[in-house]
């Protein structure tokens, strides 16, 4: 698979003086009082939030209506940093969090911002019941297979053999295979890339924000501080160029194919994109046939302001 | 302002404390209801099940009540009033987000219909041995207010006032009540909406931009955004500045912390409701709350009938905040409190902090399962008179 061409050997040269202020085109998008921001250099998560945002515009959906939900660990600084109406929730419970906003206002994109273990461990059951529900929000999960705010602990997804400090001699644990996890429980949409891909992300995000029901979104991250570091994987640019050359795109692939061992091929792509009545449609639908014109239908009335 | 009629049923009803706690919240403009099952409070959820469809509302039953309680803290936050309801391993389970709701200052309202505890306890039987968790139970330090209804009709009138008090100090409150309380049947009025007064949400009136969700006036109390109002405002459960950012420093945490503090303290004369009967010359006053309280007021009766006179009796409708002033105003002029409670001894120490010496404290303690027997209040009475 090719990407990009290397960055050439010699930069070309500055054409504005240093003192001139440069605005990022990002800029108006994100909350600029607080940059510089936590996260490492090489980090994955920026590159993330820069392909959610590149998404948002190119859906159209007004900023105002998108609200961004985020749980606890360095994805759960997102919401932080987007200028939209933003949670920063308690560890994992993000989903359930976001399912109060979509249900007290239905007009609202609800954007669930996550990492590994805070969805998939702390938070797995809102995971798995969310999108068993078919619930109308939107989960884009950071995956960096480790723990990495506390310090590079065992995460839920962290691949056999690996090394995490909780883990010191190796994990000998079955890791999640998150795209199957999501899609078996009844997600509508099911989509994985690395942070090398930002295109296909991008399209990805956007499409998932554009879906009714439980769309997912899974993002393999470097984390070079301590995933890289403990493993020996060597610095941010080696894990992009470890992406590059063993990423595989397999769409509409059965997700019960994709898991991930330790560095092994990583097969992206979007597995499941699939039509089914969303929770609130069904909702109004069932309860309409159930109840007549008695039933005061619940939707974006409900979210007017 | 008054109760959207829509929801209300006015007249008079044969209603449980459950159900009439549910009628309270309809009537107080709940629209979100999120919960779990548990015994003894599952009906109070199925009630809103049934209603909600036809007014407007919403109910979901979550996979969980730490799901239960983070959701109406997501459709608080887009201006639905909004409550859970459960009973003591849901209670617990729900203090992590509680903690949220304290630091993002959310109104919401939690029920907790006490059963036996610790852990399963005692599902079907009462107990009153939440009420210090209901204080402390988050981490952290805060202030938080708690009512605690002793009849099916007061599961309505404080519902309603719960959701007032958490609206107007921007903190989730409790309705502590127990089994009894909630599976008795007694006769409830539910007034003319027209008639019921509801505390509007007090929101922003600054423009996008301008808008600092934790800015304060003289009251302390921050006026509230709803997402999608286009403020791009952000809050987080980590200790924050006005704008909702998070800093991570001593000063902030005082001004953060203290201020969540202070905001309930400062107004606890306005919150704090009490019913006092006989109090004039009273040389014993029996403490009580909750349905511990009717069973006072038999061994009361029990005592006259014995011509033990001049007791006082004292009701705590809320909880918390404590009616600290009061306790120590009436200790200097009392020989001894009285406090039967369906716990080993929880109100009890609040009301020997306030006594401070100046009078006997004697606890009238039971393990829950059932009420007292009225003779066993009636004999701490009795010890207080020695």
């Amino acid at each position: 698979m090719k990407v990009h061409e290397a960055e050439p050997a010699t930069r070309p040269k500055r054409k504005r003086k240093i003192e001139e202020p440069i605005e990022h085109p990002l800029e108006s998008w994100l909350r600029m009082d607080r940059i510089p921001h936590i996260w490492c250099s090489t980090c994955g998560i920026g590159t993330a939030v820069t392909c959610f945002i590149e998404a948002v515009k190119k859906t159209g959906i007004a900023r105002e209506d998108i609200c961004v939900v985020s749980g606890i660990g360095c994805s759960g600084r997102i919401a932080g940093y987007i200028k939209m109406d933003s949670f920063h929730t308690t560890h994992g419970r993000a989903v359930p969090f976001a399912v109060g906003l979509k249900l007290g206002n239905p007009r609202l994109k609800v954007v669930v911002f996550s990492g590994d273990g805070d969805l998939t461990a702390i938070g797995g059951n809102h995971f798995i019941h969310n999108a068993r529900r078919n619930m109308d929000i939107t989960v884009l999960c950071i995956n960096n297979f480790i723990y990495a705010m506390t310090g590079g602990q065992l995460a839920p997804t962290t691949p056999p053999t690996a090394v995490a400090t909780t883990a010191p001699y190796g994990n000998y644990e079955n890791p999640f295979n998150l795209p199957a996890l999501a899609a078996s429980c009844g997600a509508v949409y099911v989509a994985r890339w690395t942070a090398l891909h930002v295109r296909r992300l991008t399209t990805s995000i956007a499409e998932a924000l554009q879906k009714k029901g439980f769309s997912f979104v899974e993002i393999i991250c470097p984390c070079t501080t301590l995933y890289a570091r403990k493993n020996k994987l060597g610095t941010g640019l080696d894990l992009m160029r470890f992406y590059h050359d063993n990423a595989e795109i397999c769409h509409g692939i059965d997700p019960r194919e994709v898991d991930i061992q330790f560095q092994s091929k990583i097969k992206v792509g979007k597995f499941v994109d699939i039509e089914k009545r969303s929770y609130l449609d069904g909702y109004n639908e069932y309860m309409m046939k159930r109840l007549g014109d008695k039933f005061k239908p619940y939707g974006v009335e409900n979210g007017k302001k | 302002m008054q109760a959207d009629p829509s929801g209300v049923l006015t007249g008079a009803h044969y209603l449980d404390g459950d159900k009439a706690c549910a009628e309270g919240a309809i009537a107080a403009g709940c629209r979100f209801v999120a919960g779990y099952p548990i015994t003894p409070s599952t009906e109070v959820a199925e009630r809103i099940a049934e209603r909600f469809p036809f007014i407007g509302g919403f109910f979901i039953q979550m996979e969980d009540e730490i799901a239960s309680m983070a959701a109406i803290l997501g459709a608080a936050w887009t201006g639905v009033k909004s409550m859970t309801v459960t009973s003591g391993p849901g209670f617990s389970l729900m203090m992590e987000n509680i903690g949220l709701g304290v630091m993002l200052e959310t109104p919401c309202v939690i029920v907790n219909v006490q059963r036996g505890g610790p852990s399963t306890g005692l599902p079907t039987l009462p107990g009153q041995a939440d009420i210090m968790q209901a204080r402390w139970g988050s981490h952290g330090d805060y202030e938080i207010i708690a009512v605690c209804p002793n009849s099916p009709q007061e599961c309505f009138d404080l519902t309603i006032k719960a959701f007032n008090l958490s609206e107007k100090y921007r903190v989730p409150v409790f309705v502590m009540m127990d089994e009894c309380v909630g599976h008795m049947t007694e006769k409830v009025v539910i007034p003319a909406a027209k008639e019921i007064e509801i505390e509007p949400r007090r929101y922003t009136d600054k423009k996008p931009g301008e808008y600092k969700p934790f800015e304060y006036g003289e009251d302390l109390i921050p006026p509230m955004a709803k997402a999608g109002d286009g403020h791009a405002f952000h809050v987080t459960g980590l200790t924050h500045d006005e704008k909702g950012y998070p800093v991570m420093d001593w000063v902030t945490q005082e001004k953060c912390v203290h201020r969540l503090i202070e905001k309930i303290e400062r107004h606890t004369d306005k919150i704090i409701l009490t019913e006092e009967e006989n109090m004039k010359g009273a040389e014993v006053i029996v403490l009580s709350y909750g349905i511990t309280s009717r069973v006072a007021l038999r061994a009361i009766q029990l005592a006259e009938e014995k011509k033990i006179n001049h007791i006082g009796r004292l009701r705590l409708q809320t909880i918390w905040p404590f009616p600290e002033k009061r306790i120590q105003e009436l200790a200097g002029k009392v020989r001894a409190f009285v406090v039967p409670e369906m716990n080993y001894g929880q109100i009890v120490r609040e009301v020997e902090r306030c006594a401070a010496g100046k009078c006997r404290v004697i606890l009238v303690p039971h393990g829950g399962g059932t009420v007292h027997k009225p003779e066993k209040i009636l004999q701490g009475i009795e010890e207080a008179y020695q």
